[in-house]
């Protein structure tokens, strides 16, 4: 790690002496720039400016010629310092830092202006935008003059990454990273991994079994010497940044010894309950657990778990255990707490998942109000085999349904609701469709707004359906009733419709109703959010950090998005999703080591009258005070340069590279020259 | 402590809904809510108005806000749907329109009123349950109408599209309140379905078909009452029972009565007094015949 600040002579004051030397370049960036700026007329005042020896306008300044020509001009006119007006810092400042440094000068002497977003783009008076651009143009050439040379920090990355949610895109992260030879912690909150996918009976549209492709990579997740797996646990608190994260998970007790278990299940059969009484999470509801339970068979880790809140011994202490006495390796723990664990890693990889949509907060579909209306994810346990009715399609009051109704676009959208298309549902409505014909030969109608059906064999598979005799009828469904018009609507659900292809509104009679609910971002993804400092649509889910050209990135270095928290999608695109945060995790910690931005605070300790206040402002407790000086000190390796500190302190002794006061000064002075 | 609204009665409360006035004051009264007139109030222009001209329907509403907002109570409350949804409308569009809530300003002004915006406008539904509450309701039912097999109907007008105190396709308030007194809901599908409206004059084919629809589902899911809580609502279900069973050749004849008309007789009030010989679906023997009969109070 190199030193900064910059306190040597050649530094803060050495600037004053050298004689400064300005180069100026504006972009036309195609026409984004040149169709409304004056690009030529900014390029003339600019070179009237105080020490500006070159100015220069160029189509794309980012390109490799317009990078040539800075790098030319500081060799042939001596150039020390570099302005260019572009496009937004965020795409192209390190490229243009880059160039400056391959010119042979300090990368930090430069200044780049924004003339395409905060010009072009939001303005529509040409004379006024190029005044503007001007402006802009003054401040940073008055600001450059001012800059010190800077280098970038070196600091080293924590070789482990942790992957928060053990759904199909966790465990692909995991996989991935493990098999690089990383050490992957793997948090999961439920008592297994296998999220979502783990529930589904087939997947679209090649009809091959969930579980089958699902299971092996869960046991290869536990059997992974580099793979270190928490279920049944929770992130509670992370601290640092990039390559140093410092993370505490909560591992909730499960009155089981995690060692010793080697889920062989006597307990289970053992347990005071002969037979299950309580609602079973897995089965969502359809089906029944004991206090003591696995969430099924192939369960990662295949350990049991107690829930107290049904147990016996914990709601009344009165149970004889037979659990605990059944079980020879003693692995029942009714003492057992909860623990915490604290571990540092490289990077993160939030894979949280989704929530699917809350069917009461649509009571026009019936939901609760009527017996035979299910929601996709219960009719996905019915189909499984392995499910709470062994793959048997019966209703509620234990008959076959000879018509289904599958309604679209519960939960999306919808402006009631949620706005957003979920993306999936269409085709898993038609995989349901499929299974419930093959299962009960039940006609099998359609409710739908419009078919969304894009992927790689997806449209096939749609065509397919049609040609098996799924029902399709287009409008979306206005009400599940049993109010009747007729004696065939007897004893059945009514949904009413607006068919907008036949353009009448019809009540199509049936026995069973599936409601193909939307994607919603999970339960505690605000708290996920706040910890791991992610920000989040309008609708919840995470942001990436930039839609096309970032899309496993957040705006926070080192914290990495995959799968539905990200935004609703199917299990391809999260697998690849997945992959990819993998790759760029790794990619980030495998080099060793992360460059920081120089643009740190730092205390003048002649100034720092050890008065305190910054250091329960500071975000990142990078501020300690020493008591020997009794002078506050900041480290740097945590500085993020928020500059907090630096506007709160009373005694303005803290300053911060690259936004010094007089560069601030220099650049208001200039922006309001002609106020 | 007594509860104070100020009232705002509307037209159809003069006329076909007098039933609906009459059992309501008594109703309230015997709660002790005190119902303060609102003076020189004017026609709220109905559904009807707002369609022919928005803003001149607007600042009619308005007027009568304006009024209302140089009352003490700003809690202003009307026994009809119709009203109840075209004062809420007006007060919500002004508040959500600046521009909208200028216009009708500026109209007010000519006239010599002010609306500052703190009128709230209650339905009387809302009151009896959630201000009143089911448990001083309970203290007052004397006769517990045990066999009464209610059809709570709430009409289109008091959920959409605004209903601050329930749930929009399938509301509770009526089937709690009529539990408290004793009677049983039963489900009842098409509780917020339209029944035509102002239509039954001008489109009748339409109106009482759908109608028919409310009534026979009425019967059909065991109910022996229709409860309404609108007296356009109450005309329609109430008044063209004959004609629907003409123009659909079935029977689906049923008692309909104001849900105030229910509270007052479980209340043990005298039919008179609530103006149930106004309904045309009244019986005189159905109270004792079919809801009395076998229960012991």
């Amino acid at each position: 790690m190199t030193g900064i600040p910059n306190t040597d002579g050649n530094g803060r004051r050495g600037a004053a002496g050298e004689e400064i030397r300005i180069g100026f370049y504006v972009c036309h960036c195609g026409m984004n720039i040149a169709s409304l700026v004056d690009v030529a007329a900014v390029a003339k005042e600019a070179a009237k400016l105080p020490h500006v020896i070159v100015s220069r306008e160029y189509k794309y300044m980012c390109s490799d010629p317009g990078q040539e020509f800075i790098m030319q001009d500081i060799r042939e006119n001596r150039l020390n310092r570099i302005v260019v007006a572009a496009c937004s810092p965020n795409l192209h400042e390190s490229t243009f830092r880059g160039a400056v440094a391959r010119g042979g000068i300090n990368p930090y002497f430069f200044q780049m202006v924004n003339i395409r977003e905060h010009g072009s783009w939001v303005h529509t008076d040409a004379a006024a935008a190029t005044a503007k651009a001007i402006d802009q143009v003054r401040a940073a050439v008055a600001r450059v003059a001012k800059h010190r040379p800077l280098e970038r920090r070196r600091m080293e990355v924590n070789q482990a990454v942790l992957i928060v949610g053990g759904g199909i895109a966790g465990i692909t992260a995991a996989l991935n990273l493990a098999d690089a030879g990383k050490k992957v912690y793997l948090v999961e909150r439920e008592p297994t991994i296998g999220g979502h996918m783990a529930k589904y009976d087939k997947t679209f549209p090649t009809l091959d079994c969930a579980a089958c492709i699902l299971t092996p990579k869960m046991s290869a997740v536990r059997e992974h010497p580099n793979i270190t797996l928490w279920t049944y646990s929770e992130v509670t608190k992370v601290d640092g940044h990039v390559g140093k994260f410092k993370v505490t998970v909560r591992r909730k007790p499960r009155y089981i010894d995690e060692e010793t278990c080697v889920g062989c299940l006597e307990c289970i059969s053992a347990c005071v309950f002969k037979t299950p009484k309580f609602e079973d999470e897995f089965n969502e509801g359809l089906g029944k657990r004991k206090p003591i339970y696995i969430p099924f068979p192939q369960a990662v880790p295949p350990l049991v778990t107690i829930d107290p809140e049904t147990c016996l011994k914990f709601k009344t202490g009165k149970c004889k255990s037979p659990c605990e006495t059944v079980c020879d390796r003693k692995a029942v723990d009714f003492s057992q707490t909860e623990k915490t664990e604290e571990i540092e890693v490289g990077a993160v990889i939030v894979a949280t998942g989704f929530k699917a949509f809350d069917v009461t907060r649509l009571p026009i579909y019936g939901y609760g109000l009527y017996d035979n209306v299910y929601t996709a994810l219960e009719v996905e346990r019915m189909v499984t085999s392995s499910g709470p009715t062994g793959g048997e399609i019966t209703l509620r009051d234990g008959r076959v349904p000879k018509s289904i109704g599958i309604i679209h676009c519960v939960g999306s959208r919808d402006k009631k609701t949620n706005r957003w298309c979920s993306r999936v549902c269409c085709m898993y409505s038609l995989k349901l469709a499929h299974l419930l014909r093959e299962h009960t030969g039940a006609d099998v109608y359609q409710f739908y707004i419009d078919m969304r059906c894009p992927g790689k064999g997806y449209d096939e598979f749609y065509e397919r359906m049609l040609d098996e005799g799924v029902q399709m009828i287009r409008g979306r469904a206005a009400e599940v009733t049993d109010w009747t018009m007729s004696p065939e609507e007897e004893g059945k659900l009514v949904v009413r419709v607006e068919d907008t292809l036949a353009a009448y509104v019809r009540r199509i009679p049936v026995d069973m109703v599936v409601l193909s609910t939307g994607m919603e971002p999970a339960v505690g993804a605000d708290e996920i959010r706040r910890m791991f400092n992610i920000s989040c649509s309008t609708e919840g889910f995470f942001l990436e950090k930039h839609p096309k050209l970032a899309p496993v990135e957040t705006a926070t270095a080192g914290v990495f998005i995959a799968g539905c928290c990200q935004g609703p999608k199917d299990i391809p695109d999260t697998v690849a999703q997945a992959g990819a945060a993998a790759a760029q995790a790794l990619a980030l910690i495998d080099k060793g080591y992360v460059e920081m931005e120089p643009n740190t605070s730092y205390i003048d300790p002649d100034d720092c009258s050890g008065c305190k206040s910054c250091i329960p402002l500071c975000p990142y407790h990078a501020i300690a005070f020493d008591e020997g000086s009794k002078k506050a000190v900041i480290n740097e390796a945590l500085c993020t340069g928020c500059g907090t500190c630096v506007a709160s302190c009373p005694s303005g002794s803290i300053s911060q590279n690259l936004f010094e006061d007089d560069q601030i000064f220099s650049e208001i002075e200039e922006v309001l020259s002609h106020v | 402590m007594t509860k104070r609204y100020t009232y705002f009665p509307g037209c159809s409360i003069l006329g076909t809904g007098r039933a609906c006035e009459e059992s309501t004051r008594a109703v309230f009264a015997e709660l002790g809510v005190e119902l303060d007139d609102l003076e020189d109030w004017n026609c709220c222009g109905a559904t009807a108005y707002m369609s022919v001209d928005e803003h001149k329907a607007l600042a009619l509403a308005a007027r009568n806000l304006a009024l209302a907002d140089t009352k003490e109570c700003p809690e202003l409350t009307t026994p009809c749907s119709g009203c109840y949804l075209v004062l809420n409308k007006t007060q919500r569009y002004m508040e959500e329109y600046p521009r909208v809530g200028d216009k009708v300003k500026c109209a007010l002004k000519d006239a010599g009123l002010n609306y500052t915006g703190r009128v709230r406008v209650r339905h009387m539904l809302d009151i009896l349950v959630h201000d009143v509450g089911l448990d001083e309701v309970r203290k007052h039912v004397k006769r517990p109408l045990k066999n009464a097999k209610i059809a709570p109907y709430y009409g289109c007008q008091t959920v959409r599209p605004y209903l601050d105190f329930d749930h929009q396709h399938y509301p509770m308030t009526i089937d709690r309140l009529a539990e408290a007194l004793g009677a049983t809901p039963v489900h009842f599908p098409l509780k917020t379905r339209c029944c035509g409206g102002s239509q039954m004059g001008t489109l009748p084919n339409v109106a009482q078909r759908l109608c028919y629809a409310i009534l026979r589902e009425a019967r059909r899911q065991g109910a022996n009452l229709i409860l309404s809580v609108c007296p356009l609502c109450h005309f329609n279900l109430d008044s063209y029972q004959p004609d629907i069973r003409r123009r659909f050749g079935e029977d689906v004849s049923i008692t309909t009565m104001y849900y105030t008309q229910l509270v007052g007789l479980a209340f043990g009030m005298d039919p008179e007094t609530l103006g149930l010989h106004r309904n045309m679906t009244w019986d005189g023997s159905w109270l004792e015949r079919e809801v009395l009969a076998g229960a012991t109070a």
